[in-house]
């Protein structure tokens, strides 16, 4: 046997919001590493404590019976049937001592497993304000396993926690104290004699209806386990009740008994979470600090963010002059490398880079709010107005992060249980209108709306920003009604949810929130928007033909022997500046964009535009720099000046018969294709992660394009109609 | 009478919990079972969903959830 299999293993299981990130927190430090369960987007978070130990944090979960993806795994890493997951040595339950009920319901279940069980009762301190004692001794003779009191937060009753840990390896399994009926126990052993394995998980598919047991157990044994099990549900309901109420009864019945023997609870003033909810989850004072907190989270993401942004993308910036300014003189200067290092990696890794810091502020204020306990909260007030379009309130905050970052935004939908709306989430995310876009509005608001005032007071171009964000939203609501209808079934969406108890957010799970998520988004948007800049880089570098690069250089040598100084320097950076536009037309890239020109016609584009955006479709944003290039204003220059110039550029540009190839209705039309279209290759490689399914990947991808094209065309059409 | 038409402060002794399927399992595993007491702390901005407490916590459910608890006061 290897060292690794034979590192022994300790679970952590337990109810969402009862601590047991910071136990987990506590027992790991630094050493623990996230990664997902094969073929499911359900993070695995494993680390070692003292002792060589290896700690698996498990999806939070009410019960054993599971539903969701998250649940599914739970069960199945905690029972040792998950592939590539040895079976646990010890089981840790940990138990919110202030609700103490619910939090036994799962000790009761986990109790049946068979593994040495200990339970961590934490949050005595909330318990404690809450007027509620717990005898711990008692508690632990009740249900008979060990119980180590803790205040997490705080740290207390970890060294407890660890002692407790080591002292309940190979010891046997605890016997269960709660009894099932004998009646239940008779035609669970039969169908335990008929298909063998797991008795739990042949409890968890008896009682589950519609459950992840009953889905996995049905695909190994086939039809025949599935007439078993509907003749024994007929057995077990006794006079039309389900399995599921009857263990609800029972259960609850066995630990109200347990309950009242080793709680004791005395009356107090309403706990501060009450008073709080009195006033944040309000019809009316609920609503306005909802739409304050949302309002000041957006705007300092935006705020905050950009001093920074520019000062990652100016660094960016000067990184390529640097490499440029090191190979000149070389073999290399000019050279395909150069072109390769400046213009593909460099920009490809500035690009990502310089959205960083908008992501990591969002991923802050949403573990803060998570935290503190607000999240849930706005679910809760935002449920019946994301109805609207079929979705429940858990959509809320996936959606609005979109409006900064689609991939947070995307990977935000995982909170999500029910696997439907999880999918349409996802599908409708990417049509927030997020900072990348901000450029293209900006440029073409720049150039083409005039800076006039509607009503004396509202800009025109803000206006006009404004319907680029409706847009999307507007265009979300029937595709999520649609896809919610047509989208493979699964069992109806629930909204039953906890709402934790307000606290205040601890630094450093706050930190561990943001550090994870930041990593897994340079990590997978980091590669992929690096390898598309690069093949992007070589469609609009190659071929060069020979003739441009001797037209140049010609025209070099010409200026140098005419020009001097000041006037020669001018004219060699136009020379640079038409070359690089002569190659680029040239290119692959530039080919196609005469090959789509066609199919861009009736959008009212030209074949420089359509060029521009298949440039564009790894990175939206990339079709500011693109059009620079091909409007020989070359990148070098800082980027509100680049603006300037480009947008005057633009008003200029004309089609060969003298026309004007820019003007409103072809902006406008430009607008609204950047705003419905999925032109990001990390959102779509996000989605597929996410969905787990290259399938829906593309179908996003491709009715967001379909959807663009279509809605560009009546824009243009529309314009064009009421411009004459 | 159901907890679906109880209002902010009102509530009681669940008497029945009817009805199957995942998400009444859900609310009974939370303890949302006969012999519990249950009462409305709040109503969502457009009256759907509600906020109940029950054994010292709160929990959001939809009315159409709720319609399948019935309460004695």
């Amino acid at each position: 046997m290897t060292t690794a299999a034979a590192a022994r293993r300790v679970v952590l299981v337990g109810n969402p919001n009862t601590g047991k990130t910071a136990i987990f927190n506590a027992l790991t430090g630094l050493s623990q590493r996230v990664a997902n369960y094969p073929g499911v987007t359900v993070e695995k978070k494993v680390g070692r404590m003292r002792g060589g130990f290896e700690v698996v944090d498990l999806p939070g979960t009410y019960s054993l019976a599971a539903h969701s993806p998250d649940e599914a795994i739970a069960v199945r890493v905690l029972l040792g049937e998950q592939q590539g997951e040895p079976r646990p040595d010890v089981a840790v339950v940990v138990a919110d001592a202030s609700s103490l009920k619910r939090s036994l319901y799962l000790v009761t279940q986990v109790v049946e497993v068979g593994v040495p069980v200990v339970v961590a009762l934490n949050m005595l301190d909330i318990a404690a304000r809450a007027g509620i004692s717990v005898d711990v001794a008692r508690l632990r003779a009740e249900i008979g396993v060990p119980v180590v009191p803790m205040v997490a937060s705080r740290g207390t009753g970890v060294r407890d926690l660890i002692d407790a840990i080591s002292a309940s390896l190979d010891q046997a399994p605890p016997e269960p104290r709660f009894r099932w009926p004998v009646r239940f126990e008779q035609i669970l052993d039969e169908l335990v004699a008929s298909f063998g394995g797991s008795r739990v998980l042949l409890t968890r598919a008896l009682v589950d209806a519609c459950g992840a047991a009953e889905a996995d157990l049905e695909a190994t044994h086939g039809p025949a386990f599935a007439t078993a099990l509907r003749d024994a549900r007929l057995r077990v309901g006794t006079n039309g009740s389900t399995p599921a109420a009857l263990e609800a009864r029972v259960r609850y019945g066995w630990i109200d008994s347990v309950v009242a023997a080793c709680q004791e609870a005395r009356p107090v003033r309403r706990s501060i979470t009450n008073r709080l909810d009195a006033l944040l989850t309000h019809r009316v004072h609920g609503t306005l600090i909802f739409v304050g907190i949302m309002g000041a989270m957006f705007l300092s993401v935006f705020e905050w963010a950009a001093p920074i942004m520019d000062l990652i993308s100016g660094a960016f910036d000067r990184l390529g002059a640097l490499i440029a300014g090191a190979l000149s003189g070389t073999a290399l200067a000019r050279g395909p490398l150069e072109s390769l290092l400046v213009d593909g990696v460099v920009a490809g890794v500035g690009s990502v880079l310089t959205f960083l810091p908008q992501i990591v502020l969002l991923f802050l204020f949403i573990a803060i709010l998570e935290e503190c306990g607000y999240m849930a909260r706005t679910a809760f007030l935002m449920d019946r107005v994301m109805r609207f379009c079929g979705l429940s309130g858990h959509s809320f905050i996936p959606m609005l992060s979109s409006f900064a970052c689609a991939v947070p935004g995307v990977m935000a939908a995982r909170t999500i249980a029910n696997a439907r709306e999880r999918l349409v989430t996802i599908a409708v995310a990417p049509l927030m209108s997020c900072s990348a876009r901000i450029p293209v509005y900006t440029i073409m608001a720049a150039a083409f709306i005039p800076p006039a005032m509607i009503a004396g007071f509202l800009p025109l171009q803000g206006l006009v920003f404004g319907a680029m964000y409706a847009v999307g939203v507007l265009v979300a609501i029937p595709v999520a009604y649609l896809l919610k209808r047509t989208v493979r079934k699964g069992p109806p969406p629930t909204f039953v949810m906890v709402l934790p108890p307000y606290k205040v957010p601890s630094t450093r799970n706050v930190f561990m929130r943001v550090y994870e998520r930041a990593r897994a988004f340079v990590r997978q948007a980091g590669t992929i928007i690096l390898a598309m800049s690069v093949l992007v880089w070589a469609l609009g570098y190659f071929p060069r033909p020979a003739s441009i690069s001797r037209g140049a250089a010609g025209a070099r040598a010409e200026a140098r022997a005419s020009l001097s100084g000041e006037t020669l320097a001018a004219r060699l950076g136009e020379i640079d500046r038409r070359e690089a536009g002569e190659n680029l037309r040239e290119s692959a890239l530039g080919k196609m964009g005469r090959v789509v020109e066609p199919v861009v016609r009736p959008l009212g584009w030209d074949w420089r535009i359509g060029m521009a955006t298949i440039a564009a479709f790894p990175a939206r944003e990339v079709i500011v720099s693109t059009l620079g290039v091909i409007y020989d204003l070359g990148e070098g220059t800082s980027a509100v000046a680049r603006e300037t110039a480009l947008a005057s550029r633009l008003r200029a540009a004309t089609w060969p018969d003298g026309r004007r190839v820019f003007d409103v209705p072809v902006a406008l039309s430009i607008m609204v294709f950047f705003a419905l279209c999925c032109q990001c290759g990390s959102t779509v490689a996000t989605i597929k992660r996410e969905a787990n399914s290259w399938r829906w990947a593309a179908f996003v991808f491709g009715y967001m394009t379909v959807l663009a094209y279509v809605a560009a065309l009546v824009t243009y059409q529309a314009g064009r109609a009421i411009a004459g | 009478m159901r907890l679906s038409e109880c209002r902010p402060g009102e509530g009681g002794r669940i008497t029945k919990v009817s009805g199957g399927g995942p998400s009444v399992q859900r609310l009974m595993e939370m303890g949302v079972v006969e012999g519990a007491d249950v009462r409305v702390v709040g109503v969502a901005p457009l009256g759907d969903p509600i906020e109940v407490t029950l054994h010292n916590f709160l929990l959001s459910l939809r009315r159409s959830e709720a319609d399948n608890v019935e309460v004695a006061p």
